[in-house]
């Protein structure tokens, strides 16, 4: 009597439960079923490149030729990048967590948080009409008293769009990323062996080597590669900023371009080949951060065990 | 080597608030003074401004004088830095740096000071350090192995060997076996009675029997209640307070009547 | 002199320390010589702090060097390139904002520049309004109401799927493999250029809907991609600081699993996961290259997503940059892309001190 009474009562319920836990899962589902349509429908609608006749791709000697030097020119553009806003953001993070006045802390950090939420394409127009035209007279200098380096060869830009201003440009734009993600990482770092260090006698900077750069090396790294993965997609500082051209080892010039915004100067007008190409081009870009998230992952649980997060 | 320390008037604040109110002592060289008191009297607060660690916690300041072998502490133009290497700390619980090994973690504080050290100057000086602190039989086999795989009490003796290393005046340790277990608790108490040979020991402690078994003169502290700033209310031979206090609050506690 | 100031000094603690005042006298001479190095090759405001801070440090960093010691000097000159580079990372940030402020401000006043699309403004307009000087006329209206609708769309696609992926992983999966491959590609998704995630959107519905569709729903899918890794993330976080406690008590009085997540659990975190949502809008809305390759450009308002091309902020001051209106006269198009700007900044300011209200208002009661 009782049990059928329970086993009655039960099967109201349980439907809901079903229906519940079935969608989350098909939530979940939906999500890798998107993640594979992304690949699939990316390789699909690039494959049309591969079979085309190499006369037929821009450029008109295949689809190596046409993607290295874009890609080489995203590589370029993102290494400037990084190369700037990495000390600087660390040693900006470092200030906000350990250098600035307490009260003044707080209130850089939520500045830092909003800077980092300024949508790209601003960046761009500030990159394009006020950055490019004060670069131009340093270029210039560049060109005739470094000239010998080839990456500062001359003649300079005249307008000042050039591989180097957008590099800045994305420099400015993954600062606050870094500086951001590492501003977590120190100021996670135990107090305990940050007193440790400073009852030992450590100047400010002392402790800081001995207590928090140790501890927080993955999380600075995965800081910087996630600002990298961003230097590398990101489309439109670029778009603006660059008058772009073929690849030139001079960085003061006019020339070279990237992946992400090749894409989007040219897909709003493309269609047929060169659409088809275009995708294929996405696809590599894809697959370049692909590939460095998962060096990222991998780097950060080497470094688990080292990080001291105990 | 060791040196004694007079404070003066000490008042510590967080902020407005008064945490510890018109402390004078005198901590003579070569001794082991314990402060005990119950929680929240303020004690750890004023043992952490005997080296300047207060400054660590936001908003807290000193008025007074702590003078060090006649040297204030709190004088004009006296870098913390410079306090901190002569006047040692222990902490409550066991904090070896977790990245470096048992070695480096001995040396940490002296190579902040000479960057060139010779091997074999450094490895007398950790062979040294860690027989001072009574762990050299133990780790002697595994000194390249990290410090955080010790035992807690191991780490805690690891500390006091960092502590020594650098070989400072005086060592100031808060409640240093309260996270502890009892045999290791006991290895740190004949620690701390052989280190008084060569330092000034000041000790926090929340266990009276410890005070008893270890420390040389007591001093007491207390509230007067929540809000209230802390007071150092007795201090004297380790002997006369426990058997014969002065005051009838000091009775009360160390018969454990209260706290 | 030496012995004069060990009399002076006798405490053993300040020994070797120079006096207070020593960085005022060598800021002010490092100011004073820069002036004169700058005087004798072209006086520059830009060059002259530069150059004074480059002095400061090395004159500082000397005389540390010189008096206390290495430690000291190695400690002065690591805080001097922490002040420098906060001083060097603000530069550009502080002349971006300045930028679309200065350049922003005067558009955004021209009346109707809310409240008007593009729609019938062509190159002859604007340069009549440069010629005559009369106000520049056409506004955002349309790229207002699209990036809106855009937006809102991705939303709506994003936040049920996210939030259902979240309780999956926190309530359901237990760890299980399929949990930890959900997680892994929800990282990979998080480092998806916008680009390809706008290309994936153009490519699906070019592959069902013939080639060439773009409508303002392709381009909230493309967001949408953007954005599930975001909510998923952020609710996921929400979701697990809920105490078990809380579930264990609903369990006992006999809730059903689904209930007690529905009533319990989310009310619980919901700050949190909605200031992770406005937080995830925040992100999307000033997306512009996924918009570019899915949604084209209208000049025009289209309020309906699964039809026509839209125009979005981001886009429309793409557009009005690199296509003036009018070739020739640009700035009527320059000023109102500032404009748009400057509007486009003000809402993603707004939405992220929205998220932290809605985190602090509804934050749960703790009893404390």
């Amino acid at each position: 009597m009782s049990t059928t009474k329970l086993a009655r009562r039960a099967g109201t319920g349980r439907t809901g439960d079903k229906v519940f836990s079935g969608a989350a899962l098909g939530a979940g589902a939906l999500i890798v079923a998107v993640l594979f349509a992304v690949a699939l429908f990316l390789v699909v609608q690039a494959l049309p490149t591969f079979s085309a006749p190499a006369a037929d791709i821009t450029g008109g000697e295949g689809f190596f030729t046409y993607i290295f030097p874009i890609v080489i020119g995203t590589l370029i553009a993102a290494t400037i990048a990084l190369l700037i806003a990495t000390p600087i953001g660390i040693a900006v993070a470092l200030f906000i967590s350990h250098y600035a006045p307490r009260k003044l802390a707080r209130g850089l950090g939520y500045v830092v948080d909003l800077l980092a939420a300024i949508p790209s394409v601003v960046y761009g127009a500030w990159g394009a009409s006020f950055l490019a035209s004060q670069l131009k007279v340093p270029y210039q200098w560049l060109a005739e008293n470094m000239g010998w380096i080839p990456l500062f060869a001359g003649p300079a830009s005249s307008t000042g769009k050039t591989i180097l201003t957008a590099g800045i440009v994305l420099a400015v734009m993954v600062l606050p990323i870094i500086a951001s993600l590492t501003r977590e990482i120190f100021l996670q770092a135990p107090m305990l062996h940050q007193e440790a260090a400073l009852a030992l006698g450590a100047t400010r900077w002392e402790m800081i080597r001995m207590a928090v750069l140790p501890f927080a090396r993955g999380g600075i790294i995965s800081a910087v590669m996630l600002g990298l993965g961003r230097a590398l997609g990101e489309t439109m500082a670029v778009a603006l900023v660059l008058s772009s051209g073929p690849l030139i080892a001079s960085l003061i010039r006019s020339g070279n371009q990237t992946i992400a915004a090749e894409i989007a100067l040219d897909f709003p007008e493309a269609f047929g080949l060169r659409m088809h190409e275009l995708i294929a081009a996405g696809l590599v870009l894809f697959l370049i951060t692909l590939a460095v998230n998962m060096v990222a992952r991998w780097i950060i649980n080497r470094h688990k065990e080292f990080s001291g997060a105990n | 080597m060791s040196k004694r320390i007079d404070v003066s008037d000490l008042n510590v604040y967080y902020g407005d608030f008064r945490a510890v109110e018109d402390v004078s002592i005198t901590i003579e060289a070569k001794s082991v003074t314990a402060f005990i008191g119950p929680s929240g009297c303020g004690k750890s607060t004023f043992l952490r401004t005997l080296n300047r660690m207060h400054e660590v916690i936001p908003g807290a300041r000193v008025e007074g004088k702590v003078l060090l072998d006649g040297d204030n502490l709190y004088g004009d133009g006296v870098d913390p830095v410079t306090v901190r290497s002569q006047i040692g700390m222990v902490f409550q619980r066991p904090n070896p740096f977790p990245t470096m090994s048992i070695r480096d973690n001995v040396l940490a504080g002296v190579k902040l000071n000479s960057r060139r050290i010779s091997k074999s100057d450094a490895d007398s000086l950790v062979e040294k350090s860690l027989q001072g602190a009574n762990l050299w039989n133990e780790v002697k086999d595994r000194l390249d192995k990290p410090g955080s795989g010790l035992s807690g009490g191991q780490q805690q003796r690891l500390c006091i060997a960092r502590a020594i290393a650098v070989s400072p005046d005086v060592i100031l340790m808060d409640e240093p076996c309260s996270a502890l277990d009892p045999i290791s608790t006991l290895a740190i108490e004949d620690l701390i009675n052989e280190l008084k040979d060569e330092y000034t020991v000041v000790i926090v402690t929340h266990n009276m029997q410890q005070a008893a078994r270890v420390s040389d003169k007591t001093a007491f502290f207390n509230i007067a209640g929540t809000g209230k700033p802390g007071k150092l209310i007795e201090y004297a031979d380790t002997a006369t307070i426990f058997n014969n206090p002065g005051e009838k609050s000091t009775e009360d506690y160390v018969s454990g009547r209260f706290g | 002199m030496a012995t004069l100031m060990t009399e002076r000094k006798r405490s053993a603690l300040t020994r070797g320390r120079l006096p207070k005042y020593t960085p005022y006298v060598i800021a002010l001479s490092a100011v004073v010589i820069a002036a004169a190095l700058m005087s004798l090759i072209g006086f520059h405001v830009f060059g002259w702090a530069v150059l004074s801070a480059v002095l400061f440090v090395i004159g500082n960093v000397t005389a540390a060097g010189v008096v206390e010691g290495r430690r000291k000097a190695t400690d002065k000159f690591a805080t001097s390139l922490v002040y420098g580079a906060f001083l060097v990372a603000l530069l550009p940030l502080i002349s971006v904002i300045w930028t679309v402020l200065v350049n922003g401000v005067p558009g955004l006043l021209t009346p109707g520049f809310l409240s008007t699309s593009m729609n019938g403004v062509t190159g002859a307009v604007d340069n009549a309004s440069v010629k005559d000087g009369t106000p520049v006329v056409g506004g955002v209206y349309h790229a207002l109401m699209g990036s809106v609708m855009i937006t809102l769309w991705a939303t709506l696609i994003s936040v049920p799927v996210g939030l259902l992926t979240a309780i999956y992983l926190v309530e359901y999966s237990a760890g299980n493999t399929f949990s930890k491959v959900i997680t892994f590609l929800v990282d990979v998704m998080t480092g998806i250029p916008s680009i390809v995630a706008g290309l994936f959107a153009a490519a699906f519905f070019a592959m069902i809907l013939g080639p060439g569709t773009k409508t303002g729903f392709v381009a909230a899918v493309a967001l949408s991609v953007l954005m599930i890794p975001v909510v998923v993330r952020s609710s996921e976080e929400m979701l697990k600081i809920v105490p078990n406690e809380l579930r264990e008590a609903a369990y006992a009085l006999g809730v059903r699993k689904w209930r007690t997540i529905l009533k319990v659990v989310i009310p619980t975190a919901i700050s949190g996961i909605a200031s992770g949502v406005t937080l995830a809008i925040a992100r999307v809305i000033g997306e512009t290259a996924p918009l570019l390759v899915t949604a084209g450009f209208a000049t025009t308002i289209n309020m309906n997503v699964f039809s026509g091309w839209m125009a979005s902020l981001p886009t429309f001051i793409y557009t009005q940059i690199m296509t003036p209106t009018s070739p020739s006269n640009a700035d009527p198009s320059t000023q109102r892309a500032w404009a748009a700007a400057l509007l486009l900044i003000i809402l993603v300011m707004l939405l992220n001190l929205g998220a932290r209200l809605v985190a602090r208002l509804f934050a749960p009661k703790t009893g404390r």
